[in-house]
């Protein structure tokens, strides 16, 4: 049997207090690769059992398929497709591609080298001189930030307005009603409404009109199965919005974290920039920005190592223990760029791999090779730095740093 | 060799020979050089040139985008190897140990690894298979012929069999706006492989994208002009069809000739081995010295009642050339069995097409996921209420799953309900043309996942 | 240079033909065609591919600028 009761571990996990290292509690919870919690819930913490359910057809992520309902669930505008099951996840997914990638648009991440590449510069050249910089607010976050705005066709002088909606809604994301207060729950349903009003007009302007942004691309669209309601269409852009820049902030400032934490690695990539490629790939593997798949549904009972669980239980996935489980990975909490078999849960597995996983993995990838290239013996000031309260979306707060 | 220190002796300076350089050929030799063999290889190959990959011959090659010189193979490593090309093998003796070459040419050897393949299946009739326009498509010169052919305009082209090569081969037609007849003695294209369900959705996207399909038909004869030139094809329901170009793809025929007289169980199936890839003689008794990969290998699966299974799929061929140079440089304590669930795909009309387990394998089959109509769903195999394969159509990101049912011996039809479900999903039989299959025998259920953990364990019967 | 996808593996997530679309294309939705032995211009655009597969299923020569000896006989 290899479900136990595991009072503990999970909660020490999501406290506040284990976010600069949650990896020794992630070696915990791996003992049972299957643990039943006190509220009925399971979590799924080895490599093994974690893409085993991400390929079972019979793992939901739809709420309406969980038998006790999450808190505000009823309340819940038209889910996005990330919250969506075939074949209605398959649809809405597929439209949004037709915009963003291939078959229908190829060649538009890799097209956008050059934009990417310019906005790099263009934010290191403002901090360049300075001795003392904060990685996030500096770079990480005005970053994609500027690169999603554009992609989606959202006014960048917004930013002020949506970056504290978001906040509230990643706050929400993993609330638990036992320990958390109404607030936060209350909080960022508010805010998915204003940041929901706030598309819905953008969108109202791009009817009819031409243009190159996603927005107005699935205002207009014409694709073989017809256009998405508007409903549709601002839950597509409220999800690819908030996915496509608090993911990036982490897995750069995660990036450059480690980097300084290995400082031979950090030389090694001045005078080998390809290495950046492979490095990316152990980052997400090390050091991913998503650490964990808050809730999937069990649609019928479901069998994992031995463990059955029954038709509507909530399921938690833990992605970056899966990446760490010594059972997959040689040697997995040593941070290794030249790592040759690297299959890690970084942007997840099956129909919900990250949509926006080509876009992010560019960036980043632009974003560790400038930074390494331009700063100038750099080094941290606090290490651990500070992190944001999210044991889900996880990453520092801020990145101090000095440079000579 | 059973000692380990002959053993050792032979990784050191031992000699291996690898007849057949092709996939499975190289990457055997790749895995004898990583598993630390040192001594002299010698790859036999009747080919010229470096090993290449077959698939893309009968897509990006016909569609003009890739040159047929250009799917040479990547290597993974340095082999070190000495080449002798373009001369098949013509005899094994294993009194002595000597490959004999074409040539007259004697190579000795410890130990062997027979990958000779397949070929194509040639058009029956000498003469007319003969005719200018006529191709199969095996090699890249068959394929840079037909290719040419085909960007040559012609006003129809004639594809003989709708297996998954031939069905491959009319989509690229369809696709390069050419006019196409597809003749298939069975009720359906794709039937042999995987049944009359499936075949039934294989014959609507042919017709879906303007194939001329004709089904239970057989070509008697194709006729050619005063030049030598294919111009028409009569069937045997009387009709006839006019074009420029036939395409005979009637599968393969196994390049066992060379070993008829060697004292090795070889026969249209291939060479029989244990699930280890050491081959049988005659006998039905191993041997230690002599190995066979690939194509031509017909090996026993335990998952499959140890029936004895030749696979062309281009998975089987690297994983079994991997646990041949494993085994050939292994003491008997250490050798691996080849237990991998097979797995295939196809690329036609849009469509991807994959399978996991041997679909041939069962008596009913159920749509599990997805719209058949919509030609994106999973279908799964059973035989005798346990789960043996799955088929899908833009479905593959959950075949995963499936293997894992076949692995564990799940019962079938699966039990669980999925999101996507069609409510009206009851199995059905599962139809194919050939003999029905026999009774029920053991069942398995497979472990591990690293090839050298993989092991079998018997199970109780579901039924 | 040259490569090769073991395409029993690829399950379409269509990561390559993101980051190299002169190398790896989309057939439909889910299916892959790619070039084998695409240009050396796009030798950095096809090792970001060939890194990003979910799958691990692309194989890039490691040999690449040496010739690997092939004795062609007789």
């Amino acid at each position: 049997m290899t479900t136990t009761e595991t009072p503990d571990i999970l909660p020490r996990i999501l406290d506040y207090s284990s976010r600069a290292d949650p990896y020794p509690l992630y070696a915990e919870l791996r003992r049972t690769p299957v643990a039943l919690q006190e509220n009925g819930s399971y979590v799924i913490s080895t490599y093994r059992e974690l893409t085993g359910v991400l390929h079972d057809p019979r793992l939901s992520s739809d709420v309406r398929n969980l038998s006790r309902p999450m808190p505000g669930a009823a309340d819940r505008a038209a889910p996005a497709f990330i919250n969506l099951d075939p074949p209605e996840h398959d649809r809405l997914r597929r439209m949004a591609m037709r915009h963003f990638g291939p078959p229908h648009t190829p060649g538009l991440v890799a097209g956008m080298e050059g934009e990417l590449t310019a906005v790099v510069s263009g934010l290191i050249d403002d901090f360049a001189d300075r001795e003392r910089i904060d990685i996030v607010d500096d770079f990480a976050y005005p970053f994609p930030v500027t690169v999603i705005c554009h992609l989606l066709g959202v006014p960048r002088e917004d930013e002020s307005r949506f970056h504290v909606w978001v906040n509230h809604i990643i706050d929400a994301i993993n609330y638990n009603p036992s320990t958390d207060p109404q607030e936060k729950l209350t909080n960022g349903m508010q805010a998915t409404q204003d940041l929901r009003q706030y598309l819905g007009g953008l969108l109202d302007q791009r009817h009819g009109r031409p243009g190159d942004d996603l927005l107005t691309r699935l205002a207009n669209d014409d694709g073989p199965e017809g256009r998405m309601t508007d409903d549709e269409i601002v839950s597509t852009a409220n999800l690819l919005l908030i996915a496509g820049h608090e993911t990036t902030v982490n897995l750069i400032t995660n990036g450059m974290l480690t980097l300084l934490r290995h400082p031979e690695v950090l030389q090694r990539l001045r005078t080998e920039p390809d290495l950046v490629v492979p490095l990316v790939e152990e980052l997400l593997r090390y050091e991913p920005p998503v650490h964990i798949i808050p809730w999937r549904a069990a649609y019928s009972d479901i069998t994992v190592a031995d463990t059955v669980i029954p038709q509507g239980s909530q399921i938690m996935l833990m992605l970056a223990s899966g990446s760490r489980d010594p059972a997959r990975f040689d040697d997995p909490d040593r941070f290794d760029p030249d790592r040759q078999d690297n299959q890690h849960l970084g942007f997840g597995s099956g129909i919900h791999l990250c949509f926006g996983g080509p876009l992010a993995r560019l960036e980043t990838q632009i974003a560790l090779n400038a930074l390494a290239r331009r700063l100038n013996r750099p080094s941290l000031i606090a290490d651990p730095p500070p992190y944001r309260p999210s044991p889900v979306l996880r990453g520092p707060i801020h990145l101090h740093i000095e440079q000579s | 060799m059973s000692s380990a220190t002959t053993l050792k002796g032979f990784k050191r300076d031992g000699r291996i020979v690898i007849v057949g350089a092709s996939l499975a050929g190289l990457r055997a030799a790749e895995a004898l050089r990583d598993e630390g063999f040192t001594g002299s290889l010698t790859m036999i190959g009747d080919e010229l040139g470096e090993p290449y990959d077959r698939p893309p011959l009968s897509k990006q090659v016909l569609t003009g985008w890739v040159p047929a010189e250009g799917t040479t193979l990547p290597r993974r490593r340095d082999i070190d190897a000495e080449w002798l090309l373009g001369v098949p093998a013509d005899h094994l003796d294993l009194a002595t140990n000597h490959v004999r070459l074409a040539d007259g040419r004697r190579i000795p050897f410890d130990r062997m690894l027979i990958s000779t393949g397949v070929r194509a299946r040639p058009w029956f009739v000498e003469a007319e298979a003969a005719l200018d326009g006529v191709f199969v498509v095996r090699t890249r010169e068959d394929a840079d012929g037909l290719r040419r052919a085909m960007a040559a305009g012609p006003s129809r082209v004639l594809v003989i069999g709708a297996g998954f090569t031939g069905s491959e081969i009319a989509s690229i037609c369809r696709e390069r706006g050419i006019p196409v007849t597809v003749a298939e003695l069975a009720p359906a294209p794709l039937v042999g492989g995987l049944g009359a369900m499936i075949g039934e959705v294989a014959a609507d996207m042919q017709r879906a994208h303007g194939v001329d399909l004709r089904c239970g038909v057989k070509v008697t004869r194709l006729e050619g002009d005063a030049q030598g030139r294919f111009r028409r094809a009569h069937f045997s329901d009387g009709s006839t069809v006019d074009a420029d170009v036939a395409v005979v793809a009637l599968g393969g025929i196994r390049n066992t000739e060379w070993l008829r007289d060697s004292g090795l169980a070889v026969g249209v199936w291939g060479v029989a081995c244990d699930s280890g890839c050491r081959a049988f003689d005659v006998n039905g008794l191993v041997t230690d010295d002599i190995f066979v990969a690939g194509d031509v290998a017909r090996c026993p699966n335990p998952i499959y009642e140890y029936r004895f299974i030749s696979l062309e799929h281009w998975a089987n061929a690297v994983e079994q050339a991997e646990i041949a140079a494993h085994n050939m440089v292994s003491t008997q304590a250490d050798r691996w069995p080849h237990l991998s669930i097979p797995t295939f795909w196809s690329i036609q009309f849009g469509v991807n097409i994959k399978s996991v387990g041997v679909p041939t394998y069962a008596d009913e089959v159920v749509v599990t996921q997805g719209s058949v109509p919509d030609h994106r769903f999973v279908a799964a195999y059973g035989y005798q209420g346990r789960v043996t394969a799955a088929v899908s159509f833009n479905n593959a990101k959950w075949l995963d799953h499936y293997r894992q049912l076949i692995e564990t011996a799940a019962p079938f039809p699966p039990s669980c309900p999925t999101p996507d479900q069609p409510a009206d999903a009851k199995p059905v039989p599962v139809d194919f043309p050939g003999p029905t299959l026999l009774a029920q025998g053991a069942t398995v259920v497979v472990t591990g996942h690293d090839p050298g953990e993989r092991r079998v364990t018997a199970m109780r019967q579901h039924r | 240079m040259r490569i090769v996808v073991d395409l029993s593996r690829c399950q379409g997530y269509a990561q390559c033909a993101f980051l190299a679309p002169d190398a790896f294309r989309m057939h439909g939705e889910e299916a892959l065609m790619y070039d084998p032995s695409p240009d050396d211009a796009q030798r950095e655009q096809v090792l970001r591919a060939a890194a990003a597969c979910p799958l691990q299923a692309i194989v890039v020569d490691r040999l690449e600028g040496r010739d690997a000896a092939v004795e062609v006989s007789p």
